[in-house]
């Protein structure tokens, strides 16, 4: 079941057969119009699903929020080489908890998706790439692909039409920067999970050097609706070029925290009043971070704004991954900074100096200051070391790092004064909760 | 060395499960199954993996070293991740940490002398909204407060 109850202000599309009985299961993904996309696409030729997926303004729900029909449009189809689809599910951005839901309520629904690319893109053979600790999701996906072939819906000459899948898990085994896309790729080939320099990009050169599609899973997993009612009617659940809903997962201090489902454009103080049921305690909002640790923080002051990629782009932030993470009035947040950079220092993967040596030394800074031994000078310091970062790496780890790190700083330089001079940290009860 | 037949159905498996000459890709997969079983990545294991894949133990061991789940020391037969990223930290989830190395009387990475429990400081492990989260072997648990970590443990205890 579901790990939180449902609000009534969701719009459930991927995540209406969460909490039917077995919803993991083929007979209820049958018996709920499981596998009707399918049947369309296998009658559609590949630039007709191309553009429906166009149509559908699906923006790429791994964060970077890029166009997913233009994506898919960039894989040649006339190459000799084969073709794969690669699903991201190394899930691992800090504030995000969506794809382990979709993927253990609804493996064929992302499935499903999964084929749909590959008849897209001309593909017959797709890989989802689970992180390990998933090793639960990694059964329930396997389970899904023995029904899925059992039935016809995978393998050779499915459903008649003459067009082959095959469909394998692969698991990680420790590694944010193998959500990276062309880590992972890496990683797929069995190697360390470092960044390949780009152009050439994965829809050229990716999976085996050849042509792949590559997406998150809420990206496949929106495929199947897509393709059941039209790119037009998912669009239209959305805003102009933010099509569809999306999985928020509300965290940090909030009544009901939960991954909720709610169309694009949905408003950041209503999620947090009306969806994420308020913060507890009657405690005044302090901040939020929009779309997982990689994302700038938002001040309460900034936060009336819509959850859409240009939005929070518009607001020098980003939608990112959907991980909202919602900060009260007593919380640190050179502590929440130093955590975060901290977490960056660990899963850098070392391969560019500037990532490598800036978290590191960002960490260190950090630490420093939240332990009352910063100097004034530092705050400027610990700004131009992440302005240093920015850009200059062979992938957005740098970035996603530095970003926050330079938000922080900017928008609560009040709180890294009060740090000052040997000062305790003025609010020590941040990490609450469990009593000591 | 030999494995067990589900270990080596699942080998037999992941062979398949690549485009020919890239059996490589079968590498990471069946380091982690075979730690699984054995309880680490031994030398002896990093010899039979490379001699299966055809690689240098060298290529193999620099794959070792980068995946943070893989380890060349055996876990304690229950391994504990408790996550203090930054949803976790809101919610208590560092004093749980610290709650944990005090119940357990080990530290970050360390195993209780009879073996039966290893403690990590994990990295986030995608249970944001059912904070804070601890991962024993590969269970989830969510929303622990120190009690629920002490029931538990005990549990694990009297299960052994």
């Amino acid at each position: 079941m579901p790990y939180n109850e449902p609000s009534p202000l969701e719009v459930k599309v991927l995540t209406r057969r969460f909490g039917l009985a077995d919803s993991a299961s083929i007979e209820t993904y049958l018996a709920t119009g499981g596998y009707e996309a399918l049947r369309k696409a296998l009658g559609m030729t590949p630039e007709q699903i191309i553009e429906e997926v166009k149509l559908s303004n699906l923006r790429g729900r791994g964060g970077a929020g890029f166009p997913a029909g233009m994506k898919w449009s960039f894989v040649p189809r006339n190459s000799p080489k084969p073709k794969y689809v690669v699903v991201n599910a190394d899930e691992g951005e800090p504030g995000t908890c969506k794809d382990r839901l979709l993927m253990e309520h609804d493996p064929h629904q992302l499935i499903e998706g999964i084929l749909i690319a590959g008849l897209a893109v001309g593909a017959h053979t797709g890989y989802i790439y689970v992180r390990g600790e998933f090793r639960y999701v990694i059964e329930i996906l396997d389970r899904a692909i023995d029904q899925a072939r059992q039935r016809g819906y995978l393998g050779k000459n499915i459903l008649a039409s003459g067009f082959d899948f095959e469909l394998y898990t692969h698991t990680g085994a420790g590694s944010y920067e193998c959500g990276e896309e062309s880590a992972l790729l890496e990683s797929l080939e069995g190697k360390r999970g470092v960044p390949r320099i780009r152009p050439p990009f994965p829809a050229v050169a990716g999976a085996f050097q050849c042509p792949t599609v590559l997406n998150n899973v809420e990206t496949f997993s929106a495929v199947p609706a897509i393709i059941r009612d039209g790119g037009t009617a998912f669009a239209a659940l959305g805003i102009p070029r933010n099509g569809g809903t999306r999985l928020f997962c509300l965290s940090g201090h909030l009544n009901k925290p939960g991954v909720y489902e709610l169309p694009m454009g949905f408003n950041l103080l209503r999620m947090i009043h009306e969806v994420g049921g308020g913060i507890p305690g009657g405690k005044k909002l302090k901040a939020v971070i929009p779309g997982g640790s990689s994302c700038p923080v938002l001040k309460a002051e900034e936060c009336d704004i819509a959850m859409d990629f240009d939005s929070l782009a518009r607001a020098k932030s980003m939608l990112g991954s959907g991980g909202v993470v919602v900060m009260d009035e007593d919380t640190c947040m050179v502590q929440a900074a130093m955590r975060i950079m901290k977490f960056y220092a660990h899963e850098s993967c070392g391969w560019c100096t500037p990532c490598r040596e800036g978290t590191i030394w960002l960490k260190k800074l950090l630490g420093r200051f939240h332990a009352g031994e910063g100097s004034r000078g530092d705050i400027d310091l610990i700004g131009d070391v992440a302005k240093n970062m920015l850009g200059r790496t062979f992938c957005p780890l740098g970035d996603a790092a530095a970003m926050p790190t330079i938000a922080f700083v900017e928008k609560f330089r009040d709180e890294f004064e009060a740090h000052l001079e040997g000062r305790p940290c003025p609010y020590e009860n941040t990490h609450r909760g469990a009593p000591a | 060395m030999t494995f067990s037949p589900e270990l080596e159905a699942r080998f037999e498996k992941l062979l398949q499960s690549y485009p020919a000459g890239r059996q490589r890709s079968a590498l990471i997969p069946m380091l982690l199954f075979a730690q699984d079983e054995i309880g680490a990545v031994t030398p002896e294991l990093v010899e039979e993996v490379s001699r299966r894949l055809n690689l240098k133990s060298l290529e193999v061991d620099e794959v070792v070293t980068y995946y943070s789940m893989l380890r060349k020391k055996p876990a304690g037969k229950y391994h504990i991740q408790i996550c203090t990223n930054i949803s976790c930290l809101l919610t208590g989830g560092q004093n749980l940490f610290e709650h944990a190395c005090r119940k357990l009387g080990i530290g970050n990475k360390e195993v209780t002398p009879d073996g039966l429990f290893s403690l990590e400081e994990a990295e986030c492990l995608g249970a944001c909204s059912w904070a804070p989260a601890i991962e024993v072997n590969y269970d989830y648990h969510h929303k622990i407060t120190p009690e629920a970590f002490d029931r538990l443990i005990d549990s694990l205890r009297k299960l052994d």
